[in-house]
């Protein structure tokens, strides 16, 4: 069981990367937000096999909240964008 | 149980890290947002349905509660985002099959130049 979240957390690891790549090369912050979004994702997916590891339900609000505060801020982040390319 | 568990955290790695490979090499902000909505979700779901089969079950309901948030959450980003994105024009017109909101936007205001 070991070897399996070993390999689930590298190609975790790994999709992280590839966003950060995304998140540095733009072009426009819409990439950006959608880069981060996907990232709270990421996170949200390595907390829940930190989760499955220990087999400890402590850490589930955790879950919970980051994926919320996620949606907020992406949501607010978009509208805020939007607003900015529609005055430019 | 123990397999199961291990072949839904597996695959949804695999599928988390396939959508950001696509957020990486698509070539412009609507089809990168298909990359990173729907490998993303179905990525998420299957590792805390993985995750799930692995605890108790009044956890496993809190994990199901995060997921129900996620599949009403990830459309509602992707929406936004795409809309602000043809607005900001930031998409590749050659690629574009149908444009359906262009043809609604054109019928509302016939004298709409972009």
């Amino acid at each position: 069981m070991t070897a399996v979240f070993t390999v689930t957390l590298v190609m975790l690891c790994l999709a992280g990367a590839l966003t950060l790549v995304r998140l540095l090369l733009g072009p426009t912050t819409l990439d950006r937000i959608a880069a981060v979004d996907v990232f709270v994702i990421l996170i949200v997916a390595a907390v829940a096999v930190y989760v499955a590891i220990y087999r400890d339900g402590s850490n589930i609000p955790l879950i919970a909240a980051v994926a919320l505060l996620g949606f907020v801020g992406s949501a607010t982040a978009a509208r805020v964008a939007e607003r900015r390319e529609r005055h430019r | 149980m123990n397999l199961l568990s291990a072949i839904l955290l597996i695959t949804g790695a695999a599928s988390c890290l396939l959508g950001a490979l696509g957020l990486l090499r698509f070539p412009d902000l609507p089809s990168r947002l298909q990359a990173a909505t729907k490998p993303q979700t179905l990525g998420l779901l299957l590792i805390l349905l993985g995750t799930a089969l692995r605890l108790d079950v009044e956890d496993a309901a809190t994990l199901g509660l995060v997921a129900l948030f996620q599949v009403l959450t990830a459309p509602v980003i992707s929406q936004l985002i795409g809309r602000s994105a043809y607005r900001a024009g930031s998409m590749r017109r050659d690629l574009v099959v149908v444009d359906e909101l262009g043809d609604r936007l054109s019928q509302e205001r016939p004298d709409r130049t972009d």
